[in-house]
C-alpha cells in the first residue's frame, strides 16, 4: 500500500502554495552517526517505519529493496515503510550510490541496523512481560510470547530512539525463512510516476525562487572577455551575474532565463586545446603515459607466446562516451543567513556538500545537501557541477535559484566516460587451451580525488582537479585458465575531457576487448565459443550461467562463422559472451541473435537473452529491471553511441548527433534470474552490461566472418568492415 | 509594466486564459510555470526526446517546441488530466519504468496511437514510440504495457 508510505513522504515535504517545502519531521535529536541503529531506522507511534539511507535510488529500485530488507528483519509488514534517502540533514553518511553497492553494501547496513532493533524489540518485550527474551517472536508489527501475550512494534518503541549500537553479532533471519525478501514487490514511484504525482528535483519550487541558466563558453577553456547586457534588454526583468569567465544570468521567468543566455552577446578567447575525436585511437595509444600498472602476472607470457603454434593479435576501441541522461541536470540552491541548502539529484549528497563546502569556502555544517529524483544518472553526470551552478548565482542574488541544464550543457559538459584502447596477444594449442594471453590497456584517467567543477573554474576559483573515472583495470584477463598471462595498464598524463564513472567504468570495453579476443581463439582454435568457454571453467556457477544460456538460445554445438548466415541480403548469426564482474561479483552470461544487412552494414539485433547469478536475490522484479536496463542500455552505447569533439569544443551536443536505441531496433530481451539465498546478495546496477558488446561483436562475426574490434558498431562502419574484408579475400 | 498578451485555451476539459510576455514561450514552460502542471518534462528543448509530450486535440506534440500561440483555441491534454487510464493502469502493473524522466513522454505519445489505432500491432507501437527517448532502457516493459492495452488484457 503506498499510504503509508507517502503519509509518512508528507512528513518531510509538504506542499505549501503548490510549492515544495522542506521541514524536519525529527527536530534535532536525529542520530546521524552511522554505528547507530537509530542514525537508519525510527519506527514511529502510528507503527510506520521510516528507513534512513545515503544511498539514493535514482530509479533503479533501490529504496524498494531496502524497504523489503528492513521489514524482512524486523517482522512488520513492508507497507509501512518508507525511505528517506540522501538527506545530509538527516540520513547518515554510509557511503554514495555508485559501484552497484547499494545491495552488498547499503542493504547489509540497513539489514543489520533492522536485526539490531528486532534485537531491541524483543528486549523491551522481555522486559514488560518479565519472559526471556529468545521466547518472543515478531511477526505483523507485533511481538508475540507463545504464552499469549502481545506488544505493537510501535508501543514498545513508537517514536522513542532505541539507543543502540549497530550489533555486528545481532542475529539476522535465516534467509530460508524470508517472507518479504525474495518476493517481486511493486515500486511505489512506479506508481507516483505514472500518474504525475512524483515529487521529482526539476518540479521543486520555493517561495522567491528564481530560475537562473548558465552560458558555457563555445570552447571548453575560452575566457570570457566581453558581456554586452544591452543585448538582452528585450527580455523582461533578467539579471546578469558575471564572476571572472563565469557567466550566468537569473530571471524570475523559466522562459526569461532561457532566452537570456541563448541571445546574450559574450567575447570570448579563442581555444584549441583538444586532438579532436577523429583518429582519437591513435591518439590514444600514443599519448604521454604517466604510470603503467601491472594489473596481473602469471608464468611467462613472452615464452608462452614464442612457443606457442597459433598467435593472434588485435586492437580494440571504445571511445568516449556521455551518460546522456534524459533530463539536463538541475539543482535548486538557497543560500541565505542561516546556511546554504542544495537540492540534487546527485549520486553522492555528502561528496557534494563536501566539496561545495570546501570550494567555495563554508562552513561544513552550514551546508545540507537533499537529495531528490532526477533522471537517471548511471554514474556522476552534470548533477554535481548543476549543484555549482545554482550555489553560485543564488549566493549572488540572495534568493533560491533553480537552474536546469539545456541539452547541449548536458551533452557538451557532463564528465564522460574514457576511450579506452586494448591490445591484445594470445595463442591457442591444439586441444584449445590458452597458453599465452596479454591484455595492455591505454586509458586517459588521472587520479581521484574531487573533480573540478565547471562554474567554480570559470569563477577562478581554486579546487583539486581529480580524472578518476572508477574501477577501469577490473575484467582485462579473461575468465578462463591461462598458463602464461600478462595484463598491463598504461594511464595516460592527460585527458582531453573531464572524466568520471559511467555505469560499470571500464568494464564494458574490457570484456568487450576480452571476451572478443577469446571468440578469436575458440575460432583459431577451430572450436564452438560456448565450447571453449566452459571446458576451462570448474566453478558451477559460472558454468550454470554459460550452460542455462546456451539452453535459452538453443545453442547447437558449431564453429563459427555460421555456414548457413544467408537469410535475402541478410546475415544472420549468433554469439555469447560471460563475465564474472569485477572478477569477484556477479555471474552473467549475454546471448546475442543478430541479422547484418550487408548492403547497408545495419545490425539489427532480434533477440537477447541473459542469464544472471547476483546471489541471493531481493526484489526479482526490480532486479529484472535492472538487468533488462542494463541490456538495453548497453546495446544503445555499442550500436550508436560516440562523444565527438573538434578542436575546441564537443560536437555531439544533442540526440541527433549523439543518437540512443529507438524502439523500433529494440529487440526481445530474455532474462532468467538464478537465485541463490544462501550466498551473499551483489549489486546488479552494472553486471549486465559488460558482456553486451562482446556478445553482439561475436554474433556478427558469427553472421559474417567479419570482427568487430571498435565500437560504436554503426552501419557505416560495418559496411566498411565489410568491404575491407571482400577486398582482401579477392 | 504593459499589460501581456493573453491566451485562452482549454486544459484538461477546462478553459484557461494565460499570460505570456512572449508569444513564441514553448507550451511546456506555460504548462510548467504558470499553470503548475509539472508532469510534461524539459529534456531536450529540440523536440527530440519526448519527454515533454502533451496531447493537442487528441494527438501527441512537443510541448518544448510548441509556441503557445499556436495553442490558443484548442485543447491540451496532460498526464495529470489523464485518470486511472488503462495505460497509467498497465505502465503500473508491468512496472515499467525504472528513473520515469520519460514515463509522461511514453504513456502521451502512446495515448496519441491507441486512439487513432486502438488496437495497434507491435510494429506500430513502436514506431509510434520512436520519437520517444528512455535512456534507462525500459524499452521492454513500455512495449508491453503498450501492448497491454492494444491487445485489451487486463491488467
Amino acid at each position: 500500500m503506498a499510504t503509508a508510505v507517502s503519509l509518512s513522504r508528507r512528513g518531510l515535504f509538504q506542499v505549501v502554495g503548490g510549492a515544495l517545502i522542506v521541514r524536519f519531521a525529527l527536530g534535532q535529536t536525529k542520530s546521524l552517526d552511522p554505528s547507530e541503529v537509530d542514525s537508519f531506522l525510527a519506527i514511529h507511534a502510528d507503527g510506520s517505519v521510516t528507513i534512513y539511507t545515503s544511498k539514493v535510488d535514482v530509479g533503479t529500485g533501490l529504496a524498494t529493496a531496502f524497504r523489503q530488507t528492513a521489514a524482512e528483519e524486523l517482522g512488520t509488514p513492508v507497507e509501512r515503510f518508507s525511505v528517506i534517502a540522501g538527506d545530509t540533514a538527516v540520513t547518515p553518511d554510509h557511503g554514495g550510490t555508485g559501484g552497484s553497492s547499494g545491495i552488498p553494501r547499503g542493504a547489509a547496513d540497513i539489514r543489520r541496523a533492522a536485526a539490531t532493533a528486532r534485537q531491541g524489540l524483543l528486549d523491551l518485550a522481555a522486559k514488560r512481560f518479565n519472559r526471556p527474551a529468545s521466547e518472543f517472536t515478531i511477526t505483523g508489527g507485533v511481538v508475540i510470547h507463545p504464552g499469549g501475550q502481545t506488544a505493537t512494534v510501535a508501543s514498545l518503541v513508537g517514536n522513542k530512539q532505541f539507543g543502540l549500537k549497530l550489533d555486528p553479532k545481532a542475529a539476522l533471519k535465516d534467509p530460508r525463512t524470508y517472507a518479504i525478501v525474495g518476493k517481486p514487490l511493486p515500486r511505489p514511484d512506479v506508481t507516483a510516476k505514472a500518474t504525475g504525482k512524483h515529487p521529482w528535483l526539476q518540479d521543486l519550487t520555493l517561495a522567491g525562487m528564481l530560475h537562473g541558466r548558465v552560458v558555457r563558453p563555445p570552447s571548453i577553456g575560452a575566457k570570457l572577455l566581453s558581456v554586452d547586457e544591452a543585448s538582452i534588454r528585450a527580455i523582461p526583468e533578467v539579471r546578469v551575474i558575471r564572476i571572472e569567465s563565469f557567466l550566468g544570468v537569473v530571471a524570475k521567468d523559466e522562459w526569461a532565463a532561457v532566452r537570456a543566455a541563448r541571445e546574450i552577446k559574450a567575447t570570448w578567447s579563442d581555444w584549441q586545446g583538444l586532438p579532436g575525436s577523429e583518429g582519437l585511437a591513435q591518439f590514444v595509444r600514443n599519448a604521454p603515459v604517466d604510470k603503467d600498472q601491472t594489473v596481473a602476472m602469471k608464468g611467462d607470457f613472452a615464452a608462452g607466446i614464442a612457443s606457442s603454434a597459433k598467435q593472434l593479435s588485435a586492437t580494440y576501441y571504445w571511445p568516449f562516451q556521455s551518460h546522456a541522461s534524459l533530463s539536463p541536470s538541475c539543482a535548486v540552491a538557497d543560500v541565505n543567513d542561516s546556511g546554504t541548502t542544495v537540492w540534487s539529484a546527485t549520486q553522492n549528497p555528502y561528496g557534494v556538500r563536501a566539496n561545495l563546502a570546501k570550494v567555495f569556502g563554508l562552513p561544513l555544517e552550514k551546508v545540507r545537501v537533499v537529495y531528490m529524483d532526477g533522471s537517471g544518472s548511471y554514474g556522476t553526470n552534470g548533477a554535481d557541477d548543476a549543484a555549482a551552478d545554482a550555489l553560485m548565482l543564488s549566493r549572488a542574488v540572495g534568493q533560491p535559484v533553480r537552474v536546469q541544464w539545456m541539452r547541449a550543457d548536458e551533452h557538451g559538459w557532463d564528465p564522460k566516460g574514457p576511450a579506452q584502447l586494448h591490445e591484445m596477444r594470445g595463442a591457442v594449442d591444439t586441444n584449445g587451451n590458452i597458453v599465452a594471453w596479454e591484455t595492455q590497456m591505454w586509458v586517459p584517467d588521472g587520479p581521484g580525488g574531487s573533480r573540478a567543477l565547471l562554474g567554480p573554474e570559470s569563477a577562478g576559483m581554486q579546487q583539486t582537479h581529480g580524472q578518476g573515472a572508477g574501477l577501469m583495470t577490473l575484467n582485462l584477463d579473461p575468465p578462463y585458465p591461462v598458463a602464461n598471462m600478462r595484463i598491463l595498464s598504461h594511464h595516460l598524463k592527460d585527458t582531453p575531457l573531464r572524466l568520471s564513472n559511467l555505469r560499470a567504468p571500464g568494464k564494458i570495453a574490457n570484456v568487450f576487448a576480452v571476451e572478443s579476443f577469446a571468440d578469436e581463439l575458440a575460432h583459431a582454435a577451430g572450436m564452438d565459443p560456448v565450447a571453449f568457454r566452459v571446458r576451462g571453467l570448474t566453478d558451477q556457477r559460472a558454468l550454470d550461467v554459460l550452460n542455462r544460456a546456451a539452453g535459452m538460445m538453443d545453442w547447437q554445438p558449431r564453429k563459427s562463422p555460421n555456414p548457413n548466415a544467408a537469410e535475402g541480403d541478410l546475415l544472420v548469426g549468433r554469439g555469447i559472451a560471460y563475465v564474472r564482474y569485477k572478477q569477484a561479483e556477479n555471474y552473467v552470461a549475454v546471448g546475442v541473435t543478430l541479422a547484418v544487412n550487408s548492403n547497408t552494414g545495419a545490425i539489427t539485433v532480434r533477440r537477447i537473452v541473459c542469464t544472471h547469478d547476483c546471489g541471493l536475490v531481493v526484489n526479482p522484479d526490480g532486479l529484472r529491471n535492472q538487468v533488462e536496463g542494463n541490456i538495453m542500455q548497453t546495446l544503445s552505447r555499442t550500436l550508436h553511441e560516440e562523444v565527438t569533439f573538434d578542436k575546441s569544443r564537443v560536437t555531439s551536443t544533442d540526440w541527433m548527433r549523439y543518437p540512443l536505441l529507438r524502439f523500433p531496433e529494440a529487440p526481445v530481451v530474455q532474462v532468467t534470474l538464478i537465485d541463490r539465498p544462501e550466498e551473499p546478495s551483489y549489486g546488479a546496477g552494472e553486471a549486465a552490461s559488460a558482456p553486451v558488446a562482446a556478445a553482439v561483436g561475436n554474433a556478427v562475426f558469427d553472421a559474417t566472418g567479419v570482427r568487430l574490434r571498435t565500437a560504436p558498431f554503426t552501419p557505416a562502419r560495418v559496411k566498411a568492415a565489410l568491404a575491407s574484408a571482400a577486398a582482401s579475400k579477392a | 509594466m504593459i499589460a501581456m498578451p493573453q491566451y485562452k485555451f482549454r486544459v484538461n476539459g477546462a478553459q484557461k486564459t494565460v499570460d505570456s510576455w512572449d508569444p513564441d514561450q514553448p507550451l511546456l514552460y506555460v504548462l510548467r510555470n504558470t499553470l503548475s502542471l509539472r508532469a510534461a518534462k524539459f529534456g531536450c528543448g529540440l523536440g527530440q526526446c519526448g519527454a515533454c509530450t502533451v496531447l493537442l486535440d487528441g494527438k501527441a506534440v512537443r510541448s518544448c517546441i510548441t509556441p503557445v500561440k499556436q495553442v490558443a483555441g484548442h485543447a491540451v491534454t496532460t498526464l495529470e488530466g489523464l485518470n486511472a487510464d488503462p495505460l497509467q493502469t498497465a505502465f503500473i502493473a508491468g512496472q515499467a519504468a525504472q528513473c520515469g524522466y520519460c514515463t509522461n513522454g511514453m504513456i502521451m505519445s502512446a495515448k496519441s496511437v491507441l486512439t487513432q489505432s486502438p488496437h495497434a500491432t507491435l510494429e506500430q507501437v513502436k514506431q509510434g514510440l520512436a520519437g520517444n527517448l528512455c535512456r534507462c532502457g525500459t524499452h521492454t516493459r513500455i512495449m508491453n504495457a503498450v501492448m497491454r492495452v492494444a491487445n485489451g488484457t487486463k491488467a
